[in-house]
Formats: C-alpha cells, sequence, structure tokens
C-alpha cells in the first residue's frame, strides 16, 4: 500500500478483534499537521483500542499505520516514542517514588543525542528546559514533591509534561481529563493545550465531556462499535443525529 | 546526609581497631566484608523492585573460579580476586538476558532455580567439583609476596575495605546516574519508560551484571578468606541470608548492605556460641523485629540523624 502524503498520522483498513469483538474495524483516517483531534464515543466503542495501536500497545489484526509517510505497524512503544509519538494515559503514567523534577530529568534524558549511562542524571539535562517545562505546566511549585503525593490533577499534568518534554510531532492523550472534578477540568485542559501551542504539537484526545470537546478541538471523530462513525469539525459532528443519538445520548 | 563521610570514616575506624585490637576477629571481619559486597548486589535488583533468591550462585562460581584458577595456574590473588568477579559478571550477563523478561515472584524463583541447578552439577560431577567436599588450596601470593596466614589476612582484610568503600561509593553514584534512575523507575511504572524510549529491559540487564560482578566479588573474596570452597556456598540458604542481611541493615543505602553484614556475623557469632542449634531462632527474631521497628533496615534507623534532621 502506497504511504498516504502530507499527514502526520494515517491509518488504512485498521482492524483488531479481540476474539468476536470487533474494536477497530478497516479504519481509515488523517490527522493534518497542527490539528487538535478530539475522539468521543461511548465506553468500549474502541477509542483507547484505536490509540493503542497507534502508539504500539497493541497489534493489529489487519491494516497500516502511518507516521509522517513512514510506516510504523507493529512497531513498538518505545520505538513509536523515539519516532516522535508523546503519549499520555487515563491513569498518569508516572514513576510515583521520583520528584517531579526526577521524572522530567529522567524523560529528558531519554531524548539526549548523547546520553551518557553513568551520567548523574541532574548533568544529563538541561535545567533551564527542565524549569521551562515546569513552568509551563505549571508544576514549578511542586518540582521537589514524589510524584505519587501529587492530586490527579497535577498528576495528569506530570503525565503530560513528560511525554512533551520529548518534542514529539504528535501528541496522543486518552481522557486527560478524567478523575479531575468538572471545575478543574478546564482549566488543566487549558493549560495542556497552552503547552501543546507553544511546543507546536499536533495532538489526539480521547475525552468524555463535551464542552471540553467544543472548546479545545479544531476537529472531532465519533467513534461507534469500532468505526469512525463521523469525522469533521466539532459543531458539525455533534449535530449529526448519529452521534446525537449513539454517543451524546439526548 | 552531610555526616555520612564521617560515618563511614568511623566504620572504617572501627574495623581497623577491632582487627588491630583482636586479631581473632580479622576472619569474622573478612567474612562480614565479604557478605556485604554480595548484599551490595542484591540491594542492587532491590532498586528496581526486584528479589532474587538465587544470587549466591554468582558468588558461588565466583569462587569456584578463584579455586580453579589457584589450582591450575597458582595465580595471585588480586589477579584470583579479578577473576572470580569478571567470572561472576561474565555469567550474570549470559543469565541475565533471560532474567530480564520476568519480574516479581517469577524473577525470585528462576534465579533460584539457576542457583540450584548450579548447586547440583557442582555436587554431582565430583572429579571436577570436588562434589559436597569442595576444593581446597593453598594460600595464594598476595601483590606477588608470599605471607604467612596472619599477613594474608590482615592484607587481605585492608584489601576488602578498600573494595567495601569503593564498591559502595559506585553503587551510590550508579544509584545516581541516568541509568540507576531508570532502574529505580522500574521498580514503579515500566511501562512509562517504555513510552518514553528506554528500553526496561536493557537497563535491568545492566543492573543484574552489576549485582552479579558485586556478588562474585564477594564471593571471590570469601574463597579467598577460607582457601575452601564448597557447593553450599551457592545453596539456596546462602541466597536467603543476603536478602535476609539486605532488610537487616537498610535496602535503601550501600552503607546499610555493610552495617547489615557486619550485625549479622556477630550475632550468628554470638548466637551460635550462646545458644548452639539455636542461633537460627535468635537470627529470625532479630528480623522480625527489625520488619516492625525499622522496616527500612538499621541504616533506615540512623538515615535521620546523619542528615542532621532533628527528631
Amino acid at each position: 500500500m502506497i504511504a498516504p502524503t502530507n499527514s502526520v498520522l494515517s491509518t488504512r483498513g485498521l482492524s483488531l478483534s479481540f476474539g468476536g469483538v470487533v474494536a477497530a474495524d478497516a479504519i481509515d483516517f488523517d490527522l493534518k499537521a497542527g490539528e487538535r483531534l478530539a475522539v468521543v464515543g461511548q465506553n468500549g466503542a474502541g477509542k483507547t483500542t484505536f490509540i493503542n495501536i497507534c502508539t504500539g500497545y497493541l497489534k493489529p489484526t489487519s491494516g497500516q499505520v502511518w507516521l509522517d509517510g513512514a510506516d510504523i505497524t507493529g512497531r513498538s512503544p518505545r520505538e513509536i516514542t523515539r519516532l516522535g509519538v508523546g503519549r499520555s494515559f487515563q491513569l498518569p503514567q508516572v514513576f510515583v517514588e521520583h520528584t517531579v523534577r526526577q521524572c522530567l530529568m529522567l524523560a529528558a534524558s531519554a531524548v539526549q543525542p548523547r546520553r551518557g549511562w553513568w551520567q548523574p542524571l541532574e548533568q544529563a539535562v538541561n535545567a533551564d528546559e527542565m524549569d521551562a517545562t515546569l513552568a509551563l505546566l505549571q508544576l514549578n511549585s511542586r518540582s521537589h514533591d514524589r510524584a505519587g503525593e501529587l492530586p490527579e490533577g497535577q498528576r495528569k499534568l506530570l503525565d503530560v509534561a513528560m511525554a512533551l518534554i520529548l518534542n514529539p510531532r504528535l501528541m496522543i492523550m486518552d481522557e486527560p481529563t478524567s478523575g479531575v472534578s468538572s471545575d478543574e477540568k478546564h482549566e488543566l485542559m487549558a493549560v495542556v493545550m497552552r503547552a501543546l501551542d507553544a511546543k507546536q504539537v499536533t495532538s489526539i484526545f480521547v475525552e468524555h465531556d463535551i464542552d471540553i470537546v467544543r472548546r479545545y478541538a479544531t476537529r472531532l471523530a465519533a467513534w461507534i462499535a469500532g468505526k469512525i462513525a463521523a469525522d469533521g469539525p466539532p459543531d458539525q459532528v455533534l449535530n449529526d443525529p448519529l452521534v446525537i443519538k449513539n454517543v451524546i445520548g439526548e | 546526609m552531610h555526616r555520612l563521610p564521617l560515618f563511614v570514616a568511623a566504620l572504617v575506624g572501627l574495623v581497623l581497631a577491632l582487627a588491630f585490637g583482636l586479631p581473632w576477629m580479622k576472619t569474622p571481619l573478612l567474612l562480614a566484608l565479604a557478605n556485604g559486597l554480595s548484599v551490595l548486589g542484591v540491594i542492587v535488583l532491590v532498586r528496581a523492585g526486584q528479589v532474587s533468591f538465587g544470587h549466591a550462585m554468582f558468588a558461588c562460581l565466583a569462587g569456584y573460579s578463584v579455586a580453579f584458577a589457584a589450582r591450575a595456574w597458582h595465580l595471585d590473588a588480586l589477579l584470583l580476586l579479578a577473576l572470580g568477579t569478571a567470572a561472576a559478571a561474565l555469567a550474570g550477563a549470559v543469565i541475565g538476558l533471560f532474567m530480564v523478561r520476568y519480574r516479581g515472584i517469577f524473577f525470585g524463583m528462576l534465579n533460584l532455580a539457576f542457583s540450584m541447578v548450579l548447586f547440583s552439577v557442582l555436587g554431582k560431577f565430583g572429579g571436577i567439583t570436588g562434589g559436597t567436599d569442595g576444593l581446597r588450596y593453598d594460600r595464594p601470593t598476595f601483590g606477588f609476596m608470599h605471607l604467612e596466614r596472619e599477613g594474608f589476612e590482615l592484607a587481605l582484610l585492608l584489601l576488602a575495605l578498600l573494595l567495601a568503600v569503593v564498591a559502595g561509593w559506585l553503587v551510590q553514584r550508579y544509584f545516581a546516574s541516568v541509568n540507576g534512575q531508570a532502574l529505580a523507575a522500574i521498580k514503579t511504572n515500566e511501562t512509562r519508560l517504555e513510552y518514553l524510549g528506554i528500553s526496561a529491559k536493557r537497563v535491568f540487564w545492566g543492573g543484574y551484571v552489576l549485582s552479579a560482578a558485586l556478588c562474585g566479588l564477594g564471593g571471590a573474596l570469601f574463597a579467598l578468606t577460607q582457601g575452601l570452597v564448597t557447593p553450599e556456598m551457592g545453596y539456596w540458604v546462602r541466597s536467603g541470608e543476603i536478602v535476609f542481611i539486605a532488610i537487616l541493615g537498610g535496602a535503601g543505602h550501600a552503607v546499610g548492605a555493610f552495617i547489615g553484614a557486619f550485625v549479622f556475623e556477630f550475632v550468628k557469632m554470638y548466637a551460635a556460641a550462646l545458644l548452639t542449634g539455636a542461633w537460627q531462632m535468635v537470627l529470625g527474631l532479630v528480623l522480625i523485629v527489625m520488619v516492625f521497628v525499622a522496616p527500612s533496615g538499621i541504616f533506615g534507623l540512623l538515615q535521620r540523624r546523619l542528615s542532621g534532621v532533628k527528631a
């Protein structure tokens, strides 16, 4: 199959089944540079499966995935990360016994061109870059606290920060506002989006909160039973009767 | 812990005072230092949240390498020490290729399984290994000098002390390094490590080889102290003892390994003398008390004072 051009991320015929359950059903998808794509759908619709395939956590039964025209189908999370895909998780994946700053330093050390395995961690990374990223994600006041002691919202920000400091071209976030009170959601999302804009990173985020989607997405894809049922500008997709019936539930 | 260098200097001074003041103490001190080096190896793995119940195999492998080389080539003690350590590191590098795939109880038991294979092989191939009687060998030269037993033990003790300090510093330095921090991250979140583009298996393999080398260094020192190696060196009970000492001394810092090893050696020595046949009970009680009173070990208790923090 010929690689699609002019897309940061593309998939063609992407399918995956768990036993008899079809979690991804021949998905054709293209994401352009600069887009902020929100992915919505009910639980079990295949949203997380899709991002798990794109980030290498799951291997598709058929179909292909391209990152900037390079085939990344079936490659490991480590390889895909190195190729420029950052990821945050529904349950934040941080190093709970490390401090916030150590978590970030360890992340930053991974992309140092000449990472000295014996070098002290503090010396292996750029301190100014650390400070800038901590400030960008509003974590500077907690930099010496253990990641495990952070409240959920800040843990989510650290999860994003650890992926963002890798300087990815594409950031994929699984439910960045889940587990956070409704008051905090917008504040958290504003911080995340400001950081993504500052670093000029294209993004995909899975989200259940329609207000968040309306406010922060430039494009919306609605997942139903392992397929993209509607894809386009958020206002258009949110007015689609199929989406209203099966996703929004109004 | 700005008082740590002073504390370490005081410990070194105490060991030297005991060695010179009570010459019969040299052997137990040497055995404690040898154990401490092996415990240091186990502490490296504990950093990654893993416990091995078979790491005495590396001490045993190093010990047998020393014995074979001493009998065949009559090498100098310093060369034997280097050879034993290298043999253990090499074995660790090969066995580690399998081990890095496993975590938790599977990791612990797989190490135990490998150690029991080695134990059986050493016991069964008596023609080569000396069987359960083990291998005895003549006292080697030290620095190419022929020394009497007293002089040899003293030289070995001074070397062991130097090695303990250097190895302890190197391990702490490794913990602070990029790979050391990544090793600690294996304990809490291997998934994130992979999503940073860091190979958890490669990092863990490095830690495993280091731990095998340290156990090997301890085993080679043990073998040089005793002039005899037996399969018991690799028996699972020995591996358990190493883990026991790590918990007793405190697995959070290299110094804990040596404090634990000294306390273990002396409790064992006096308990065996005072309660013949029941010394294991004393050790068991000590561990029970430690787990309840100081789960971070003896060194964990001392750490606040060394940091200059007032209670």
